[in-house]
């Protein structure tokens, strides 16, 4: 549910968490990157980071340079614009996957939770372009939203210690693409051969709150040649 | 220029700054040295800018030599420390000859001892930052924990610096500290119960600490709802919640978004005590106010710049 007007709390002396709503929801979420977008745009002394996610914007800030009641007027000067004004749009990326085999090794058990086959998994996977709600979990991991209803699946009972990086994974309602070698929970489906993160790259990092996914199979062989 | 040899690295040493501030949207923690405080005026000591990179020792159990002569100084936990044969204390400059050996002892004070060398050291910085991100692998010297045969260059000494830090100055680390904390953002997930719970009882702190996080064991703090919220973004000092009822204090290391109730967070100036806990010691939570919080932190801040200035 969006909030009539932003809720705005302490996290600390020296952050405050601005709260949009209570759910997922691209609507909630649009207004979350606004904001974060304008406060990146202005070079606000004081504000030393800011980490936008679903439904909420965490501000950073050092109040002997920026009082907090400065900080809560200025943001209560922007609750009237958000929402209304088409937000900037981010970039469309085409994250090739290879879907199954050892690089998805769940899913032929998310397919058959839904009585479908794995093609049919795939079918649905790489037909929607999805949302990048935030960035989270280790640098460049996208939390990524739309996925179709019919591939909602639990998180795994007992995560893996190592999920190889560019693994692809579902968990609940969210799909994302691990973006290190980390322990997790998810249902991987499948692993692309592109670095979220990638420090030799002049952008190390992919992706960003705002962009949207589209995800293209790829045979064993052309990941491999990727 | 090449300045000091590991001989002993200690259970985890790194090269930390004050972190690395920009990326958190994109998923980069901030690491950085855990007791800020404590770097920031090792740093003054030897004339560094407050947020050059020095050494992060845990625990101690150190061993170098100096490969060239330069000045430091000994931050943090207090520790037993030798220079060669001589005794060598914390908070004060000191000067190293070539092949001078520094020795500091298992620390039983706290769990972290800094070790601030004149000119800083010189590793590549990894987006802005000189900061080791252990999980990522990189950042500081090489990503990863200092070893033996490593050695470390500083770059060229700025300014003097200072002969030692005055007492009053020096952050009021406790065996036992009570943390002082502002409730929120999601002090209202946590039933009545449990908010009695948490500002009276004593916690202890286990020995699954690390630079992440460390966890606490006590009497278990109850939920409204459960401990799940969508996950939103992380500070240093954030205290989570998550089903059994344990806090979690989030440190350096931390994910940049949890998906855990956080209750409160510890104010800025209490940092160092939560640096420097060691497993075993007990724990109590005060909650303040905001206005109070910010009021202690200027005044750490101010009496540290009258310092300077004089």
């Amino acid at each position: 549910m969006e909030y009539e007007l932003p809720k705005i709390f302490p996290c600390g002396d020296q952050a405050l968490s601005i709260e949009f709503g209570d759910s997922i929801d691209p609507k909630i979420n649009r207004k979350v990157l606004q904001l974060f977008d304008r406060l990146r745009a202005r070079p606000f002394q004081g504000i030393t980071d800011l980490i936008p996610s679903y439904r909420a914007l965490l501000i950073q800030y050092d109040p002997r340079i920026l009082s907090t009641e400065d900080l809560k007027t200025f943001l209560r000067g922007q609750w009237p614009g958000l929402g209304q004004a088409i937000s900037p749009q981010g970039k469309i990326i085409t994250i090739p996957v290879h879907y199954g085999g050892s690089f998805g090794p769940d899913l032929v058990e998310v397919a058959e939770t839904h009585g479908m086959t794995p093609a049919e998994v795939i079918a649905l996977h790489s037909a929607v372009t999805y949302r990048v709600y935030m960035i989270g979990f280790t640098p460049g991991f996208p939390f990524l939203g739309g996925l179709d209803p019919r591939l909602h699946t639990p998180r795994k009972k007992s995560p893996r210690e190592k999920v190889p990086a560019g693994s692809v994974g579902i968990a609940d309602q969210q799909t994302g693409i691990y973006s290190l070698d980390s322990p997790g929970g998810w249902q991987l489906i499948g692993r692309t051969p592109v670095k979220l993160f990638d420090l030799s790259r002049e952008e190390p990092l992919l992706l960003g709150a705002g962009d949207r996914v589209l995800f293209q199979p790829i045979t064993e062989k052309e990941f491999e040649n990727y | 220029m090449r300045t000091i040899r590991v001989i002993k690295p200690g259970p985890l040493t790194t090269v930390q700054d004050l972190g690395r501030w920009g990326f958190q949207d994109r998923g980069v923690p901030v690491s950085g040295a855990v007791d800020q405080y404590a770097l920031r005026l090792g740093n003054l000591i030897v004339g560094n800018r407050e947020g050059e990179a020095g050494l992060e020792i845990t625990l101690g159990g150190w061993e170098a030599e100096f490969v060239q002569e330069v000045s430091f100084a000994l931050t943090g936990a207090e520790s037993a420390a030798r220079l060669n044969e001589e005794e060598v204390g914390f908070w004060r400059r000191i000067a190293a000859s070539k092949g001078d050996r520094l020795f500091i002892d298992h620390s039983r004070t706290g769990a972290r001892i800094y070790l601030a060398l004149a000119g800083g050291i010189a590793v590549p910085p990894v987006m802005g930052s000189k900061s080791t991100y252990l999980r990522g692998g990189f950042g500081g010297y090489q990503g990863r924990a200092l070893r033996k045969g490593d050695s470390l260059d500083c770059g060229p000494a700025r300014e003097a610096g200072l002969p030692e830090i005055p007492l009053g100055l020096r952050p009021a680390y406790s065996d036992h500290p009570t943390l002082r904390v502002v409730l929120g953002p999601q002090d209202e997930e946590i039933a009545d119960q449990g908010l009695s719970t948490f500002r009276a009882a004593p916690y202890v702190l286990t020995p699954q600490m690390d630079r992440m996080g460390c966890r606490l064991e006590g009497p278990r703090i109850t939920h409204r709802r459960g401990p799940d919220i969508i996950s939103d973004g992380t500070s240093f000092g954030s205290i989570q919640i998550p089903g059994n009822g344990q806090p979690i204090i989030l440190l350096a290391d931390r994910q940049t978004t949890g998906g855990y109730v956080k209750i409160a967070a510890v104010i800025a100036v209490d940092w160092p005590l939560i640096a420097q806990a060691l497993p075993g010691r007990t724990i109590r939570f005060e909650a303040v106010g905001l206005a109070e919080a910010q009021k202690s932190y200027f005044q750490r801040e101010s009496a540290l710049a009258r310092f300077l200035k004089s």
